[in-house]
């Protein structure tokens, strides 16, 4: 019956919507860390807090049922659900990566998976030949972020499921930017789906959360030995924040996203602004494959200034987004990629996949638009004023 | 009152407010005492009863909101309540609306010990109300719309009436929320709130807020606040700050969708009158057989049959058993609150899926009360 009603209301309507004891709305938070076991002999469903919590399932169902896959799982952070997901691979394994995948990630592949006999190469994912011809007899995994981050870059996740498939890869897709009020990869081919549910899923800027679901019952057991075994579980306390997060997504996606667009059109006709990425707009190279794949374009887009001054004068004179890393909350956020996330990477391959000096992304928050234009608007007119005293 | 849209000042709630670490989300302190670096050297938080750091984060936010001078939080709805009457002493009289929550109502039948009187007027008839007003009247206290018959008062017209009389005018804006009325902008001296509903939002956190316009009253009021110590857990008044970051948005959600289910149910043959004025999210509808009640409340499988309002989930209430239970039957049938009236707090899912829950479980009531009576 429940599974019949949209995804809008499932958020607040599934299995966990009231507890069973007590009626309460509310999944309770339980801090246990071991459990009464009442029979001698019985294998009891929850033991220890690592391997079965019930608020952390309450969660890791409520995800697997909103990506549409078998099973969920609960990590400490987005990068401890991306690491375990990882360690399905064995020594001789090979993996596929998205030339611009975020820096933690990229870090994980480059710095941890090589020390153990995993090998990568990255791949310009929007390119299905360059993909196709990057495949190797020991290739395991196909792993994507659409759009990518922070040039909003968009892979079609059909094409690529469908590359894996005929490969004996399986693939793995990053929905942190687009949730699955927008997208669902399970359902367009993909194996395992992970998020930052620290992101839009939570999206209060005050948990630190990640998330797994996987689409088959096989690699459903695999990833919970490994879940069990590795031990980086998200704690109840902070399930239970993620939990209450989910509950208005839907709203929040929405406003943000409808804020997102208006905000990249006002921009693009800036004179200060050389550039807008964002898949919204019908000139964006992934427009069209956005609009087969996703429900929206999202409520994260980056622009170009002209260089770093431009940038700094920018970013002096804003004053509602928070200049800070992360994205997906109800403030909009504002990140500079060449000295955040992007800071590890020397200049040159910065500048080769497009992260330039000038560029900013913004996650876009649920404020007033008219605020948000008035706001980067004034902002903007402080980089045309700081020309015009140069000449 | 910022410059700023509410929208901006709610999404925007509680950052910027500690500058050591650059935190986005407020902290939560829960030391209950503040160290003194010397004699007369308090950093202007001494005991956490008194004052406390994510307290008042989400005191500054409702005042600012409510466009007072200074927000109280409480433990509940019904401690900001409490604390409100501490402003009172024996002899005094109150003027009250007469179709009230239940649970104030209560307290206030309790207060009567103390001495203080209660006079229950639907203020429809500004002219009957000031009839009620003599020498020992000293103050207001109004719900709009009321609970659970929807009827919406005029606060300018009260607060002119209460100005003229020099009563003090107190207002329950819970339902509509500073995101849709503003009574201290016209008029009112105090805003009380069970911000447990539409402010938490989420049904997961319960407390009360109060906001107050003049410095006099707001001494008074922190007076009593401190002295009765009703106080807002800090970890609550975080929930809370949480909450109404998205409180914009889940009342748009919310009003959006009790529009349409107004409408929707006003054509329902199975039920015979629809109450909603027409902004907010709650409304009230009676259906057509007191016996359905029971079979309708059974039959939803999406909508929770729930005492409390103003969550992202949609709740049905029956006043009668409910929240009026403490309000005599032949008072609360008087009033309207009849035995085939529902109250509706309409949340934020999708309006197909609620109208589809509603109609379903209608059907079902209507077959199995025949098939009682066969």
């Amino acid at each position: 019956m429940t599974n019949s009603w949209t995804l809008q209301t499932k958020l607040l309507h599934n299995k966990h919507k009231y507890d069973k004891t007590t009626g309460g709305v509310s999944v309770p938070i339980q801090h246990a860390s071991t459990f009464h076991q009442e029979n001698f002999d019985g294998s009891p469903k929850y033991d220890y807090s690592r391997s079965g919590n019930p608020t952390r399932e309450a969660l890791e169902e409520a995800i697997a049922e909103l990506e549409g896959g078998v099973r969920g799982f609960a990590f400490a952070s987005g990068m401890a659900a991306i690491s375990t997901a990882f360690l399905l691979l064995s020594k001789g394994d090979h993996v596929l990566v998205s030339e611009d995948v975020y820096g933690g990630t990229f870090r994980i592949v480059t710095e941890v998976l090589t020390r153990f006999g995993i090998d990568h190469t990255f791949v310009d994912m929007t390119n299905l030949h360059e993909v196709a011809s990057s495949i190797r007899p020991n290739t395991k995994v196909i792993y994507i972020e659409t759009p990518s981050n922070p040039l909003m870059k968009v892979t079609d996740i059909q094409g690529i499921t469908k590359l894996a498939k005929a490969n004996n890869c399986l693939t793995f897709v990053d929905n942190t930017f687009m949730t699955p009020a927008l997208q669902r990869p399970l359902e367009l081919g993909a194996d395992i789906v992970l998020h930052s549910a620290t992101k839009f899923l939570a999206g209060h800027s005050d948990v630190v959360a990640g998330l797994a679901v996987v689409k088959g019952e096989e690699l459903g057991k695999k990833l919970y030995q490994l879940q069990n075994a590795f031990g980086a579980v998200l704690g109840p306390q902070d399930c239970w924040l993620v939990l209450r997060g989910l509950k208005t997504l839907h709203v929040r996606l929405k406003q943000s996203q409808e804020s997102a667009e208006a905000l990249a059109r006002c921009l693009r006709n800036h004179p200060a602004v050389q550039a807008v990425y964002y898949p919204g707009l019908e000139d964006h190279p992934g427009a069209s494959t956005q609009r087969y794949q996703a429900d929206g374009a999202g409520a994260v887009f980056s622009f170009e200034l002209k260089d770093e001054i431009a940038v700094k004068t920018f970013v002096s004179n804003v004053t509602i987004p928070v200049f800070a890393v992360s994205l997906g909350a109800v403030e909009s956020i504002l990140s500079y990629p060449a000295k955040m996330s992007h800071a590890a990477m020397p200049k040159e391959e910065r500048y080769k996949r497009g992260i330039t000096d000038g560029l900013l992304r913004l996650s876009v928050g649920l404020e007033n638009i008219d605020d948000l234009k008035k706001d980067f608007l004034q902002a903007l007119s402080h980089i045309e004023a700081s020309r015009v005293l140069e000449r | 009152m910022s410059k700023d849209h509410i929208e901006t000042i709610l999404a925007q709630l509680g950052n910027r407010t500690e500058n050591v670490t650059g935190t986005v989300s407020a902290p939560i302190y829960l030391s209950t005492a503040y160290r003194h670096s010397g004699i007369g050297e308090s950093t202007g938080f001494d005991y956490t009863r008194t004052g406390n750091p994510t307290r008042k984060v989400v005191e500054e936010a409702i005042a600012k909101l409510e466009g007072g001078d200074r927000g109280f939080a409480f433990s509940s709805g019904m401690a900001a309540i409490q604390t409100i009457l501490a402003l009172f002493k024996q002899g005094d009289e109150i003027i009250v609306s007469a179709d009230l929550y239940g649970g104030t109502y209560r307290l206030f039948e309790d207060f009567r010990k103390y001495g203080l009187s209660f006079l229950y007027d639907d203020f429809q008839d500004l002219k009957k109300t000031e009839d009620l007003i003599n020498d020992h009247t000293r103050a207001i206290f109004l719900e709009t719309p009321t609970n659970p018959l929807m009827q919406e008062t005029s606060i300018s017209a009260v607060s002119e009436l209460a100005k003229k009389h020099n009563l003090l005018f107190i207002v329950d804006n819970t339902f509509y929320t500073p995101v849709l009325q503003r009574p201290i902008a016209e008029g009112a001296n105090i805003v009380v709130h069970s911000a447990t509903k539409y402010l938490g939002g989420h049904n997961d956190v319960l407390a009360g807020l109060v906001v107050a316009k003049g410095e006099e009253l707001c001494e008074k009021l922190f007076t009593y606040q401190n002295a009765i110590g009703g106080v807002l857990s800090p970890f609550d008044s975080w929930l809370l700050l949480r909450g109404m970051k998205t409180l914009s948005l889940r009342m748009n959600k919310h009003q959006e969708n009790a529009r349409e289910l107004a409408k929707f149910l006003e054509q329902l043959p199975e039920v015979t009158d629809v109450l909603y004025p027409g902004k907010g999210g709650m409304l009230s509808f009676r259906i057509l057989k007191e016996e359905w009640v029971d079979p309708f409340l059974r039959n939803l499988t999406l909508i929770c049959f729930a005492e409390s309002l103003g969550g992202v989930e949609s709740f049905i209430t029956y006043p009668a058993t409910q929240t009026h239970a403490d309000i005599p039957e032949e008072v609360r049938i008087q009033n309207g609150v009849c035995n085939r009236l529902l109250r509706f707090s309409v949340g934020i899912e999708n309006v197909e899926d609620l109208k589809r829950d509603i109609q379903e479980a209608l059907k079902a009531a209507s077959k199995e009360a025949v098939g009682q009576h066969d």
